[in-house]
């Protein structure tokens, strides 16, 4: 494979001065020498992006990605190494960066198509596409000040993407405009990746990263965590970067002078041995020791389960009668089996609790004792991983409700006239 | 572009592979470019590769022009009128003192004048707008990489428009006062303004950039300005102090500014005189040193070497400072 970018040793060191004093008396006084900490905002990034292959830069706020990204445009000249580009590069770093306000929609297509590099010639050429793009055809000569932010925005993608570079960065500008815009942008975006553009995507979004990137590039702290595939490289970035998703148990104090306690809780599931997060929909046990002073009988176990917003997943119902247990003096273990997670990328924390079944007496609450993270392999997106199954059939037959399906047993699932297929 | 300099000569009987082009500051979209091409991003752009693309992105500074002077006088009823009242003033201002006052004797003084302000306008417009121009500008710069000289040109792009309405303005005033030019020696007039734009790019070129590190320019500028215009022979005739600066072999010192002989030439080919002779005095009072058009067109190509000189060095001076730009503003 041809390489698009080459990034070889980079790194940028920022200068930051306890204040910017940039007057001629404050130079000589200090003989041309400036007060300033040092800050290397990217060290040594080695990375190689592909012909045709769209490349995501994962990281936290100020981790790099978008210096990198303004290295590689040639905004910012790195403090040392060497950065190759194969072709021609455009850089979406802010839409409609250089319109001026005071100018029509049309004067500004010029100015910015300019700006990106394109011949006076050449915008004219392309001038109504970027129009019809932009849905902008009753208000193009109207100055640029009157648009509202939708408008402002359409444009800058619309002039941007007209460009058709063979090299594209863009920085979080993905999801502009609209709902039916946003469509019109990700199918571009579609159509740059089929016509073989390399395309340098840096965000945030795990999501954007999921669905469009072929490999995605950790970044934190300056430097390379990993290059992987999108699911791995989302896992590691969400594991090691937002700090969570170790499945140790954290410590919560119990309600001291109960008799009955709960001591450690632990959470196995289906890959447990074999790596720290779960798939999607395999199983997941929590185990909770609970220690008793004297025998309670008729207590009531019960779980719950939080994002990592802290919003509330799951919690078992409290007067179900299956969550009744009776322990004996001295205590034993209570155990949880969820035989399938269908959740879907994140990190989740546990609550155990042990409460009366008689009254509303709560012996003892562990409040997100334990966590346990659920990394997905696959292309889906969203919190949860809901069956499907997807099935297709001609207009015309069906009707009657009566035809069999041809060459499989009907499922359950199956509807008659459906042709089934099973996700 | 420089490099294999160092590299073995690769075999003749093998095409040569497309040598990577040197690019530091953008990596622009090309249109009809190579998709093989490589450019090296590293912020070390040779001169050769800028002049290649401030030819290549020409359109871009005619916008970026035409951008200046809409915002400038688009939303004003006079619109291009407020950019003429300005000269006018100045003009009007330094007629009532020397002919009104002082009664100078020199003949048609007005379009004396108008000969040295329209050149000094230029240039001083330009160079004290450049100042702040990559500073204003912060917002493009930090977003989209092009060749960011073309900011400081479009001064001057923008000065060009109004000294060519000045002109304009000054060949009425010929034809109201019935003063014919020097026809023999219009020719000068297009050197004399090539020299000046050059020299004008290389000033604002370099001002536009140290401004950026160093803001004390954009007031120091200022001050410079208004003691370069009297060093200049614009308001007083060259022929006032050329006897002084003889007499401590200086006029070497004063033709340096390269204001000065091109501001000169202007004068010989519009004003046409040398020389004039006061009503009732036998010696005729010297304006402009009275050689023939040979010795201005050398000068005029001096001051173009040594501005080319001067534009070439601001290039690179430009160069180094522009890497930092994006953190600096």
């Amino acid at each position: 494979m041809t390489t698009a970018i080459e990034v070889r040793e980079i790194s940028k060191q920022f200068k930051l001065y306890t204040e910017k004093r940039t007057s001629l008396k404050e130079r000589v006084i200090r003989g041309g020498k400036m007060p300033y900490t040092p800050f290397w905002a990217l060290q040594d990034i080695n990375v190689d992006i592909f012909q045709g292959e769209t490349f995501g830069i994962l990281g936290r706020n100020g981790c790099g990605k978008s210096t990198l990204l303004k290295c590689i445009a040639g905004i910012l000249k790195p403090t040392s190494g060497e950065i190759r580009v194969r072709g021609s590069l455009a850089a979406m770093l802010e839409l409609g960066a250089g319109f001026q306000p005071d100018l029509s929609g049309r004067d500004n297509i010029y100015l910015n198509g300019s700006l990106l590099g394109l011949s006076r010639a050449d915008i004219a050429k392309r001038y109504d596409d970027i129009v019809a793009f932009a849905e902008l055809e009753d208000f193009i000569d109207n100055q640029v000040k009157f648009y509202s932010s939708g408008m402002y925005v359409r444009l800058g993608f619309a002039v941007a993407v007209n460009v058709e570079p063979d090299v594209l960065l863009v920085d979080e500008v993905l999801a502009v405009g609209d709902a039916s815009f946003q469509r019109k942008c990700l199918d571009h975006v579609k159509k740059f990746q089929r016509e073989g553009r390399t395309i340098l995507v840096v965000s945030h979004s795990t999501d954007v990263m999921r669905q469009n990137c072929s490999r995605v590039m950790v970044m934190n702290h300056g430097k390379v965590i990993t290059v992987d595939e999108p699911g791995e490289g989302i896992r590691v970035f969400l594991a090691d970067l937002l700090g969570v998703g170790t499945l140790e148990g954290s410590e919560s104090g119990g309600i001291e002078g109960n008799v009955l306690a709960i001591g450690s809780v632990s959470a196995e599931h289906g890959g447990s041995g074999q790596r720290l997060h779960l798939y999607p929909g395999e199983s997941l046990t929590i185990t909770a020791d609970l220690d008793s002073l004297a025998p309670v009988a008729n207590a009531m176990a019960t779980i719950a389960i939080h994002d990592d917003a802290n919003e509330l997943v799951f919690a078992s119902d409290p007067d179900d009668p299956m969550c009744a247990i009776e322990v004996p003096e001295g205590g034993g273990m209570v155990r949880f089996h969820f035989p399938e997670v269908p959740l879907l990328d994140g990190t989740y924390s546990v609550s155990v609790g042990v409460r009366s079944a008689t009254d509303t007496a709560i012996f003892d609450w562990k409040d997100q004792v334990t966590k346990f993270e659920v990394a997905n392999p696959g292309r889906s997106t969203g919190r949860v991983r809901l069956p499907l199954d997807v099935s297709f059939r001609l207009r015309s037959a069906g009707h009657t409700g009566e035809v069999p399906v041809v060459g499989s047993d009907p499922s359950p699932l199956a509807l008659p006239g459906w042709e089934q297929s099973t996700a | 572009m420089s490099l294999g300099v160092n590299e073995p000569a690769s075999a003749s009987s093998e095409p040569e592979p497309e040598r990577p082009t040197v690019i530091g500051g953008s990596t622009r979209f090309v249109p009809g470019q190579s998709h093989d091409r490589i450019t090296i991003v590293n912020g070390k752009v040779q001169l050769g590769q800028r002049l290649v693309d401030l030819w290549r992105n020409r359109d871009l500074l005619v916008l970026l022009t035409r951008t200046e002077l809409k915002v400038k006088y688009k939303e004003s009823a006079l619109g291009y009128a407020w950019s003429m009242l300005n000269p006018a003033l100045v003009l009007a201002i330094y007629y009532m003192i020397f002919k009104v006052i002082s009664k100078t004797p020199q003949p048609h003084f007005a379009i004396w004048l108008f000969c040295g302000l329209v050149v000094w306008n230029l240039f001083n417009g330009s160079a004290s707008a450049s100042t702040t121009v990559v500073v204003s500008k912060a917002g493009i710069i930090k977003k989209v990489a092009f060749p960011r000289e073309l900011l400081a040109m479009s001064t001057v792009g923008v000065a060009i428009v109004l000294f060519a309405i000045q002109m304009v303005v000054l060949v009425i005033f010929l034809a109201l006062f019935q003063q014919a030019p020097d026809w023999g020696t219009l020719w000068l007039l297009p050197l004399a303004f090539v020299a000046l734009l050059v020299f004008t790019c290389a000033v604002s070129i370099f001002l536009s950039a140290v401004n950026v590190y160093l803001r004390d320019t954009q007031h120091l500028t200022e001050v410079a300005m208004m003691a370069w215009f009297w060093l200049t022979p614009i308001v007083y005739p060259f022929g006032l102090v050329a006897a002084h600066l003889k007499q401590y072999h200086l006029t070497w010192l004063y033709l340096a500014n390269p204001i000065a002989p091109i501001a000169m030439t202007f004068q010989r080919v519009i004003y046409g005189q040398t020389s004039y002779l006061t009503p009732g005095q036998t010696t005729p009072t010297e304006l402009l040193p009275a050689y023939g058009p040979g010795w201005y067109a050398m000068m005029m190509g001096i001051v173009f070497v040594v501005s080319t000189g001067l534009f070439l060095l601001a290039l690179m001076v430009f160069g180094r400072l522009e890497g930092n730009f994006a953190e600096e503003l």
